[in-house]
């Protein structure tokens, strides 16, 4: 029996280590030392009941476990072999226990390819990662397959790039191979910032052996004999994963000179992000590790041709190198015939915002949106209603009630006037004001913005501008069309793809939410209550006691009245800081 | 040899001198002193053989490379959607009241700089801020004041 504790940084936070611990303990005061594993492993995904306890191989799935539930988890179930029925996943809608995990909602629908070990094994054990076929897929390139024939397999199997942009991976592999130069670089990109995504996070949290792996291959099938991953700073826990699993690998001999005894050479340095979105970018990336300011470059040249330090470099993110030892070991066919005809394989899914089941998903393509947000999703918050879903962070728009029913692909959702993105999905119901999510995308490009070329610097501004004159209430019609006219314009004339994208957002939403525009310019009102210039603070004199608790603590003294007797603020002097709704326990205060 | 100097000769000699080696030589500098000051980057262009504009060019571009003098701990609270649905707002606040600085401040004592920051990867379980190089997630104003006030007693 295995006791697998996940150790996402999530859960890590709230104490898994201690439950690991404890299980341990309780396990051994049992004598079941020889019959039960317990395992730190990567993450579960279901980050909202967060720290799971899963025990194989029945599935029984615990949820929001404390370290002072390991000795009934191990008396109960282990033991006595009964399940600790109040740990067990409630099912929301029936309201009844679920304790196997593969019958519930949020797990029924998945296909984990790229996540395949990400709870299962421990992380920083690469035994672990071999005893579920790992390092098998290098195995076999480099005994079986020459470089062409495996970067045929990942041709013909469809995978796309997931970090963004979609490029076929297997042509990109291509045409970096025919580039010949005496040094070639493969670079693992993990400078995930796109507001909504944390799933390559994840993936070298939860299994940095598959990413390794699959950098090894690509060097194998490219000629390159150096890797790079360029990883944000701020992920402490996968940068140390990370390390932990080169330093395994080099001992293994699957790192290092003489791979297998194949004569192959690959090795693994990291470098590390400094907080620049742009660096997403892969040449802006690639100069960012030269040591320079971290701004694109207008391709061509494109990095398969002159790339680091000059030479043919591959760069590819997290997600996609994930998938890549799977694909060579089960074939092209196999992988190909999951997907849409265009978008082959599975992609996976960050779930954030108003949404019941925040998390990390991995779906296969073509699953419909509704599929997404109501059966894995479980649906909207606090029973709100569902208003938009933002993909593809500020590059991306959002998908709206009638996009429910759409496939999600590549193509759909270029069509749909969004984009997949690196897969940040962020959930927005009716109490969000889709002008203000425009807005706060824009604030986000105008400071992510490196400058470089004028119309993203100084158009988002502007963009950013009209948009806060709008949620202030003084927009006019003439300033929608200025929206519309400059959000092309920066469109067809921006440096590189993140500002080619970035007024996406703002065009989506007029073309979604047009009528919100028009509320903000022609009534002067923010449907969704959430523009606090055009919001006014009003007392219910009906339902108002007289308490005089919201007057002693408005900081700007802006409520007056008789004790006993209605109260009444003063809007002129009002600073709608909601202090006094927060003070009211007689829910008189609204805002209209 | 000032205490700077010697730090960017350290730096160099782990990092090597060559241009690509800037961005680990400056975010050591960033380790040791949370700012890379002037001194700082005339010492590494010395060090390197390039000019100090690059240097300033380079290290000017990156958020997380402080070119202005910040505490000890430099606290960065994502500012970003969905923690902002999530009370953003309150935590920030939180830390200005117990730390009695506004946000883009450091206190008297050069102990803590507030500033704010884009997505940090943390959407499922924000609000999140970073202290330094660390994360910490799921913040309310309760387990803001516990992180606080531990940092405050070290």
């Amino acid at each position: 029996m295995h006791l697998l504790v996940c150790g996402g940084t999530g859960c890590k936070a709230s104490a898994s280590d201690a439950i690991v611990e404890t299980l341990k303990k309780e396990v051994a005061a049992n004598n079941l030392e020889n019959e039960v594993q317990v395992i730190l492993t990567g993450c579960f995904g279901f980050c909202e009941k967060g720290p799971i306890v899963k025990v194989l191989p029945d599935n029984t799935f615990y949820t929001q476990v404390k370290p002072e539930d390991a000795a009934e988890i191990v008396k109960e179930h282990l033991v006595k072999g009964r399940k600790v029925a109040r740990l067990l996943y409630t099912d929301p809608t029936k309201n009844e226990h679920i304790s196997d995990s593969k019958h519930m909602g949020f797990y029924r629908k998945q296909i984990r390819i790229a996540l395949r070990n990400c709870g299962f094994i421990n992380p920083e054990s690469i035994d672990e990662y071999i005893a579920r076929d790992g390092y098998q897929a290098i195995g076999k390139a480099l005994a079986e397959l020459n470089p062409q024939q495996t970067i045929d397999i990942i041709k013909k199997s469809g995978l796309r790039g997931r970090g963004g942009g979609g490029f076929p991976t297997g042509l990109k592999w291509e045409i970096a191979s025919k580039n010949a130069a005496d040094q070639k670089y493969v670079v693992c990109n993990a400078d995930e910032g796109d507001p909504g995504a944390f799933m390559d996070r994840s993936i070298l949290e939860g299994d940095p052996h598959s990413v390794i792996e699959a950098m090894a291959i690509c060097g194998y099938c490219i000629g390159a004999t150096k890797g790079l991953v360029y990883i944000r700073a701020e992920y402490p826990l996968a940068i140390q994963r990370l390390k932990v699993a080169i330093s395994q690998a080099r001992e293994y001999g699957l790192l290092g000179k003489d791979i297998l005894g194949s004569g192959f050479d690959f090795d693994i340095e990291l470098r590390y992000g400094a907080g620049a979105f742009v660096c997403g970018e892969e040449t802006s990336l690639i100069h960012s590790m030269e040591g320079l300011r971290g701004e694109p470059t207008v391709k061509p040249p494109f990095p398969a041709e002159s790339g680091y330090m000059g030479k043919p470099t591959n760069v590819n993110n997290v997600e996609t190198f994930a998938n890549v030892p799977v694909i060579v070991l089960k074939g092209a066919d196999w992988y190909s015939s999951i997907g849409t005809e265009k978008s082959k394989g599975t992609k996976v899914f960050a779930l954030a915002g108003k949404i019941n089941n925040v998390g990390l998903i991995e779906v296969p393509m073509g699953i419909t949106l509704r599929e997404v947000i109501f059966e894995i999703g479980g649906g909207i918050k606090n029973g709100k209603k569902f208003k938009a879903v933002q993909t593809g962070g500020p590059s991306g728009g959002c998908l709206t009630e009638k996009h429910l029913d759409t496939p999600i692909d590549f193509d759909n959702l270029i069509a749909a006037g969004s984009m997949m993105g690196s897969g940040g999905m962020i959930v927005m119901d009716e109490d969000d004001c889709m002008v203000a999510v425009a807005k706060f995308y824009l604030d986000f490009t105008v400071e992510e913005s490196c400058g470089k070329c004028s119309p993203c610097r100084i158009g988002n501004k502007r963009l950013f501008e009209l948009l806060e004159k709008i949620t202030k209430g003084e927009g006019t019609m003439e300033d929608l069309d200025r929206l519309r006219n400059l959000s092309h314009v920066i469109k067809d004339t921006a440096l590189c793809g993140l500002g080619q994208t970035s007024p996406n957002p703002v065009l989506s939403t007029l073309d979604n939410f047009y009528h919100e525009y028009l509320a903000h310019v022609n009534d002067r009102k923010c449907p969704a209550g959430q523009c606090k210039s055009l919001m006014q603070y009003v007392v219910d004199a009906e339902a108002c006691v007289g308490c005089t608790a919201c007057a002693r603590n408005c900081p700007v003294n802006a409520i007056s009245g008789e004790r006993k007797k209605p109260h009444e603020i003063d809007t002129a002097i009002c600073i709608k800081c909601g202090a006094c709704i927060e003070k009211c326990k007689f829910n008189a205060i609204s805002i209209q | 040899m000032t205490e700077t100097k010697e730090l960017v000769k350290k730096l160099a000699d782990k990092y090597g001198r060559a241009r690509e080696s800037l961005m680990p030589i400056l975010q050591g500098v960033i380790e040791e002193e949370r700012f890379v000051s002037s001194e700082a980057m005339t010492e590494i262009a010395r060090e390197l053989d390039i000019a100090s504009a690059e240097v300033y060019g380079t290290a000017t571009f990156y958020s997380f490379l402080d070119t202005q003098p910040r505490g000890k701990y430099v606290i960065r609270v994502c500012k970003t959607i969905t923690c902002d649905m999530h009370g953003k707002k309150k935590v920030i606040e939180k830390i200005e009241d117990l730390l009695k600085i506004k946000l883009g401040e450091t206190t008297q004592d050069k102990k803590f700089t507030l500033l704010t920051t884009n997505c940090l990867g943390w959407c499922h379980q924000g609000p999140v801020m970073l202290i330094n190089s660390t994360p910490y997630p799921s913040l309310d104003e309760n387990k803001v004041t516990e992180i606080i006030m531990d940092y405050m007693s070290k």
